[in-house]
């Protein structure tokens, strides 16, 4: 591997043992994915925030790089962490669960980390530019920064992201080469897509037939997504929520971390040699399997979810709108930033939902929370991905639909019509 | 009989011991005890078994990349495999094993190794028996 002379002294020491350590785990990586050299990296998404995922080994670790004198030299955000910070309690969480997660936050503090803990930064503060290098580590996270806003990065493990926030590079392979980045499979949509959870389900259904590659969708009825003047992108938030759902479904039932809509997102409507010829061809007739997959036969909701990944505005607003006035008979939860939460206070929709009796929760998630401490066996979402996750990762059997068919469910306390 | 395999040394470094091997990629995360160095994936064949000390030899890491602090919290107490062996490296145990100091050697067809052999690591090399 070529690495320059500020790159060779880092390894040998010159920037202190914190750094040394953070380019010799990232020219580890490149030796395994046999990248020839490193390149500096636009922002860093960290995973592994979560002390039900970190445990004593993760945070031990942490707080270690941390004395070593580790600090970030490039904007870095966080993870969801397993609960909100200031509602754990409303939540129902324990004390001790809330310290330890605590204790995580605390120690990325320490290396300069702003505690920005979600998985939708690029709403809210970080909205990477076409074409620049991240080192990005939440897979729905590096879908959208892929391929909706035509940024490069892979798919990075908690430590090898952070250790690029700590040296500011990352081993040039995979997805941050053009050559990488052609589809795999063209996936022809012949059937109706245009809800968001429908767009959740589609990415069900493509995940689990493309595996790690690169689908190029065609059919879907979206705007093309344009470029401002600064290279950024111009979407809707109605065509965002979409393209949220559906490649956080992509990453989740399968391991895709970029895919391309032909007429709509801008690496394929600024390159003509994304679609290679000869490339297998898939075609979606219906929806169906995976609406038969994703729900469970249960009929009391104990749990709705909204917000996986992180609720965007727009999606808050839509579950005040139908909650104003009413009162729940199921707990509700929109999972969200923290910049999210503060901001849909002034418009009253937090205070919607909390006078129906749900919350708005900034910062954590379902499915790295602690659920086994709550009284909840069943959940409802419209997102595919913790539809997927609820039962191995959180013990809670799953109903999956629209938004507005979720809240529905929270409102009555059970799913479908009464 | 010793056997030479030639592989690539993604953590350099020099150790011996007996193999532990495993047929089945292993997750370091909910697979191996962090407080103990034992094996605890249901169904694994090396289930119960510690990977403290051997020359530790498995196809691959799987699972959360969580899992590589697992191995820096068991080599902090002395509880690491004294080197890894894999036939295919990936993320989560090559920064587990530079985190945790341990010899890691990838590109070597681990079928040419048996449980209790005696293995040298050297760089990328390994000699077997």
């Amino acid at each position: 591997m070529k690495l320059t002379d500020e790159e060779q002294a880092m390894l040998a020491g010159a920037q202190g043992p914190a750094v040394k350590r953070a380019i010799d785990i990232v020219a580890t990586l490149g030796r395994v994915f046999g990248a020839d050299e490193l390149i500096p990296v636009a922002s860093v998404q960290v995973a592994g925030v979560s002390y039900r995922n970190l445990g004593d080994a993760g945070l031990g670790f942490l707080q270690d790089w941390a004395s070593e004198g580790a600090r970030v030299r490039v904007p870095t955000t966080l993870n969801p962490a397993g609960m909100d910070p200031a509602q754990w309690q409303r939540q129902g969480f324990s004390s001790l669960s809330a310290e330890k997660q605590g204790q995580v936050i605390s120690a990325y503090q320490a290396m300069g980390i702003e505690p920005i803990c979600t998985c939708t930064p690029y709403l809210f503060g970080n909205l990477p530019s076409y074409g620049e290098h991240l080192a990005w580590s939440e897979s729905s996270a590096v879908a959208y920064a892929n391929s909706v806003l035509g940024a490069h990065t892979n798919r990075e493990g908690g430590p090898g992201a952070l250790a690029a926030a700590i040296c500011g590079r990352t081993a040039c392979y995979g997805l941050h080469k053009p050559e990488n980045r052609q589809a795999t499979h063209k996936v022809d949509v012949r059937c109706r897509v245009s809800e968001p959870y429908e767009f959740a389900a589609l990415g069900y259904l493509a995940g689990k037939l493309v595996g790690d590659g690169i689908p190029l969708f065609t059919g879907l009825d979206l705007p093309a997504i344009t470029l401002d003047d600064s290279h950024t992108v111009v979407v809707t938030a109605d065509e965002s929520d979409k393209c949220k759902l559906l490649g956080a479904a992509l990453a989740s039932s399968g391991a895709v971390a970029l895919y391309h809509i032909r007429g709509v997102t801008p690496e394929v409507r600024q390159r003509s040699d994304l679609c290679p010829p000869n490339i297998k061809a898939i075609t979606i007739n219906s929806l169906h399997e995976a609406l038969a997959e994703l729900n469970h036969p249960v009929e009391k909701i104990d749990l709705v979810v909204i917000g996986c990944p992180h609720a965007s505005l727009a999606e808050i607003e839509e579950v005040a709108r139908l909650l104003r006035g009413k009162h729940l008979a199921s707990a509700l939860w929109v999972t969200t930033s923290r910049a999210a939460r503060a901001t849909a206070i002034a418009p009253g929709w937090v205070q919607d939902i909390e006078a129906a009796g749900g919350l708005v929760i900034a910062e954590g998630c379902v499915v790295v929370a602690p659920m086994n401490e709550l009284p909840y066996r069943t959940l409802a979402t419209n997102s595919a991905k913790m539809a997927s996750y609820a039962l191995p990762h959180a013990g809670l059997q799953v109903r999956f639909g629209a938004l507005e068919e979720c809240t529905q469910a929270a409102l009555s306390g059970r799913w479908g019509k009464d | 009989m010793s056997q030479t395999l030639r592989g690539r040394a993604i953590v350099a470094g020099k150790a011996e011991g007996p193999a532990l091997v495993s047929r089945t990629p292993l997750s370091f995360l909910g697979g191996v005890d962090g407080e103990t160095g034992i094996i605890i994936e249901p169904r694994h064949p090396l289930k119960g078994q510690a990977i403290a000390g051997v020359i530790l030899v498995f196809p691959s890491g799987k699972g959360s990349t969580v899992g590589s602090y697992v191995l820096y919290r068991l080599a902090q107490a002395g509880l690491a495999p004294r080197a890894i062996i894999n036939a295919t490296s990936e993320p989560i145990v090559a920064v587990g094993a530079l985190i945790a100091g341990i010899p890691l050697v990838d590109q070597i067809d681990i079928n040419l190794i048996e449980n209790g052999m005696h293995v040298a690591v050297d760089e990328g090399v390994v000699c077997v028996g």
